[in-house]
C-alpha cells in the first residue's frame, strides 16, 4: 500500500511544475481554467463538437463518414424518415419501420411509465413503514438496478426460453409451452416486466428518500384529528410527495424513451419490428446494417433530440408547478 | 393503504396491514432475487442436465459409476429386470430403444432392458466444468482483461478529471466560471444516444476505434461526477486553503494534498459509480469495439447469445462472472449507492 501511495505521489508530483509555471502566467486564480480544462476538453470534444457535427450529417446524404465528402441533400433525410403518402397508413410511407419504432417506443413509454410509477410507489410506501431489516429490503428491490443490461437480457431469456422455467409452469397448470419472445404480444409484455424489474429499485430509492423527508408532525397532526389513512395518503402523503414523483415521472420517460440495450439483447427488436424501439433504429441505420446511412440516423437522432427537449421542458413546468401547489410549511 | 405509512403498530401484535407489507416484500424477493438464483443455479448443471424439461431448481444430474472393465464411469439407472425386480444398473450401450446393462457389482453379466422400463438415478452435483471451460474454449481471459482495463482505467481517469474541476469550479473565482459549469452540466441533458454517429466520426479520425481508448476517453468527462464532488468540495472551509498558500503550497499541491483527501467520501462514490457505469456500458463499445480480440464481456456475452446454437451452459457461466463484480459492489457498498443517489438524484 505504501509503495503505491508513494508512486501515486510521485505521478501527482510531476504535474507540479506545471502548475506553479501556470500560476505565475494565469494569476492565482485563473488557474481554475487549468484545472477544469481536461473535463472541458473531453466534453468538448466527444460532446459539444459532436452536436454541431450531427447537424451536417442531417442535412447530407452518401454512405461517406467524412463530412467534406458528403453531398449536400438538405431535409432529404427527414422527408425520407417522415414522409408517408397516406399519415392513415403506415405502410405507405417511405420508411414505415422508423415510424413503427416510434409507435412502439411511445406506446413502451406510456406503458412503462404509468406501471414503472405505480409499482416504484407502492413499494416505497411499504419500505417507509415501520418493518424489520428495511435496509435488507431495499436492498432487494435494488439490486437488479445494479446489473447490466446485457446481464438483465440474458437472465430473462434463460427464463423465458423454449425449455424455461415458464413454460415448466405453463405445462404443470396443463397448458402447452410457447415461445413467448416470439409472439409479438408476449414479447412486448416481456420486454415491460423486464425493464420494470431491472429499473424499479432505483425510482424507489428516489421516492422512499422523498417519504422520509416529510415531516412528522403532518401526521401526527392528521392522527390528532383521527384522519382515516385514506385521507391521510391523498391528502397529505401523496401531495408532499408531488415533487418526488414528477422527477421520476420525468427521469423514467427520458430514459424509456431511450431504452436500446435490453431490449436489444433480449428480442433483438423482434419478432418483427414489434419491440425495434427508435434507439435501436438509429442503430441499425447507421452502424449494423451492410450500407451505414449516417445521415438518416443523424436526422432520427435530431428527431429523438427534440422529443426529449419537450419532455425536458415539460419537467420543467411540471416541478414549477409542483412547486406552486406544495403545501407550506 | 395508507397505514403502510406512520402508524406505530404495537411491537407485540401485527396489524393485518403488516401481513400484507411482509406478503409483498417476500413476493418482491422473490420476483428479485429469484430470476438471478435460477440463473446462478443453472450455471452449474451440466449441459444434459440443462436439456432436461421441466427443469429443476438445483443442478441435479445423472449419477455415474465406475465399473471394473470400462475406462469411463457409466451412466446410472433404476431399471426393472426381467424378473420385474428394480436394480441399479449402469448402462453399457444402447441400441435403438434396447439399452446394454450391467450390475456394477457383477460387470460381467449383461442385461438388456427396454429404455421405458428404466429412468436415471439422479443426485445433487454441482458442475464446475462450465466455469472451468470457459477460459480454454473462448478468449474469455481476454474479455475479461478488456473489461478490467476500460473499468480500471476509465474511473481513475474520471476521478482525476473530475475532481480537478470540482475543484477549480468550488475554489476558485474566475471569469467564465459559471459557463464553465453550466455547460458541463448541461451535458447531463444530451443523452450520449443522440449523439452516436457524429462521435463515432471523432473517435473514428484520432484513429481510436476499434480500440478500449475509443471506449474510455469519451466516458471520463462525467457531469455527475463533477456536480458530486463540487458539491462536496463546497463544505471545505476556505481557511484551510488560505493556510496552505501562506505556506507557499502550490495550487496544485493544495488540490491533492488538502483537498483530494478531505473529499475522500464523495470521491468513493464516484469511484463507485464509475465502476458500474464502465462495467456495464453497452452501445457504445458495440459501437466502438468491431472485432473479438477488443470484446468486453458484454460484448462477448452478447455475441455469443446471437449464435444461432447458443450453449448455454457456456453463456450461463459467463454471465454469472460477469455479474460477480457488482454483487459484490452491491453486498459491500450499497449504503454509498444509496448516498449517491439520494445526494445527486443520479444513476
Amino acid at each position: 500500500m505504501s509503495v503505491f501511495s508513494s508512486l501515486l505521489g510521485f505521478c501527482f508530483n510531476l504535474f507540479e511544475p506545471v502548475f506553479r509555471l501556470g500560476q505565475k502566467w494565469l494569476g492565482a486564480s485563473r488557474i481554475g481554467w487549468l484545472f477544469v480544462g481536461p473535463n472541458l476538453v473531453v466534453i468538448g470534444i466527444f460532446t459539444f463538437l459532436p452536436i454541431i457535427i450531427n447537424f451536417v450529417y442531417a442535412v447530407t446524404g452518401g454512405v461517406n463518414l467524412l463530412p467534406t465528402q458528403r453531398p449536400f441533400t438538405g431535409v432529404e433525410n427527414f422527408s425520407i424518415l417522415l414522409e408517408c403518402r397516406d399519415y392513415t397508413d403506415l405502410q405507405t410511407c417511405r420508411s414505415d419501420i422508423f415510424w413503427r419504432s416510434i409507435f412502439n417506443t411511445i406506446k413502451f413509454s406510456v406503458i412503462q411509465v404509468a406501471l414503472m410509477l405505480f409499482f416504484s410507489l407502492v413499494t416505497a410506501l411499504v419500505l417507509n413503514r415501520k418493518i424489520i431489516g428495511r435496509g435488507f429490503w431495499r436492498g432487494v428491490f435494488f439490486y437488479p438496478v445494479l446489473l447490466s443490461p446485457v446481464v438483465v437480457a440474458l437472465i430473462w431469456k434463460w427464463l423465458l426460453q423454449s425449455q424455461g422455467v415458464f413454460n415448466a409452469g405453463l405445462v404443470a397448470m396443463g397448458g402447452s409451452p410457447m415461445d413467448w419472445l416470439l409472439d409479438r404480444h408476449w414479447a412486448f409484455f416481456w420486454v415491460v416486466v423486464v425493464s420494470i424489474w431491472a429499473h424499479m429499485g432505483f425510482y424507489t430509492l428516489i421516492l422512499l428518500a422523498g417519504l422520509q423527508a416529510i415531516p412528522k408532525d403532518v401526521y401526527e397532526a392528521a392522527e390528532m384529528d383521527a384522519a382515516p389513512p385514506s385521507r391521510v395518503l391523498l391528502r397529505i402523503t401523496l401531495p408532499l410527495l408531488m415533487p418526488n414523483l414528477i422527477v421520476v415521472l420525468v427521469l423514467v420517460m427520458i430514459r424509456a424513451v431511450q431504452s436500446f440495450d435490453e431490449v436489444f439483447v433480449l428480442t433483438g427488436g423482434g419478432p418483427g419490428s414489434a419491440t425495434t424501439f427508435i434507439v435501436q433504429y438509429i442503430y441499425l441505420t447507421g452502424f449494423a446494417e451492410q450500407i451505414h446511412l449516417y445521415g438518416l440516423a443523424a436526422a432520427a437522432s435530431l428527431i429523438l433530440a427534440i422529443g426529449l427537449m419537450a419532455l425536458t421542458l415539460a419537467q420543467l413546468r411540471l416541478s414549477k408547478a409542483g412547486d406552486a401547489g406544495k403545501v407550506k410549511k | 393503504m395508507a397505514n403502510f405509512l406512520t402508524r406505530t403498530r404495537g411491537r407485540n401484535h401485527l396489524h393485518w396491514t403488516d401481513w400484507v407489507s411482509y406478503g409483498y416484500l417476500l413476493l418482491g424477493l422473490i420476483v428479485m432475487f429469484g430470476p438471478v438464483l435460477w440463473l446462478v443455479m443453472s450455471s452449474f448443471k451440466t449441459e444434459s442436465a440443462l436439456s432436461q424439461f421441466p427443469p429443476s431448481f438445483l443442478p441435479y444430474s445423472q449419477k455415474s459409476v465406475a465399473v471394473a472393465g470400462y475406462d469411463k464411469p457409466l451412466p446410472l439407472f433404476l431399471a426393472k429386470d426381467e424378473q420385474g425386480q428394480l436394480r441399479e444398473l449402469v448402462q453399457v450401450r444402447r441400441i435403438g430403444i434396447v439399452a446394454t446393462m450391467v450390475d456394477p457389482q457383477q460387470p460381467q453379466t449383461e442385461i438388456r432392458i427396454n429404455i421405458n422400463d428404466r429412468r436415471p438415478v439422479n443426485e445433487l452435483k454441482f458442475a464446475s466444468g462450465n466455469y472451468t471451460e470457459l477460459f480454454g474454449k473462448f478468449a474469455f481471459g481476454t474479455y475479461l482483461r478488456n473489461s478490467v482495463f476500460i473499468t480500471v482505467v476509465a474511473t481513475l481517469i474520471t476521478l482525476l478529471f473530475n475532481s480537478m474541476a470540482a475543484f477549480a469550479l468550488s475554489k476558485y473565482q474566475f471569469t467564465g466560471q459559471k459557463t464553465v459549469f453550466v455547460l458541463i452540466i448541461a451535458t447531463l441533458m444530451i443523452p450520449p444516444t443522440i449523439i452516436l454517429v457524429p462521435a463515432f466520426l471523432v473517435i473514428s479520425s484520432m484513429g481510436l476505434l476499434n480500440n478500449l481508448w475509443g471506449v474510455i476517453l469519451p466516458a471520463v468527462a462525467t457531469p455527475t461526477g463533477v456536480f458530486l464532488l463540487r458539491q462536496y468540495m463546497l463544505t471545505i472551509p476556505d481557511e484551510l486553503l488560505e493556510a496552505a498558500r501562506m505556506d507557499n503550497a502550490s495550487e496544485w499541491r493544495i488540490y491533492w494534498k488538502i483537498i483530494l483527501p478531505l473529499a475522500a467520501p464523495a470521491m468513493a462514490v464516484l469511484a463507485i459509480f464509475s465502476f458500474m457505469w464502465r462495467w456495464n456500458d453497452f452501445l457504445w463499445p458495440l459501437i466502438v469495439l468491431s472485432t473479438s480480440e477488443n470484446f468486453t464481456l458484454q460484448l462477448a456475452l452478447n455475441a455469443f447469445q446471437g449464435e444461432l446454437n447458443t450453449q448455454w451452459h457456456y453463456l450461463l457461466a459467463m454471465t454469472v462472472i460477469t455479474l460477480i463484480p457488482i454483487s459484490l459492489v452491491f453486498t459491500f457498498l450499497q449504503k454509498y449507492i444509496a448516498t449517491g443517489i439520494a445526494s445527486a438524484g443520479v444513476k
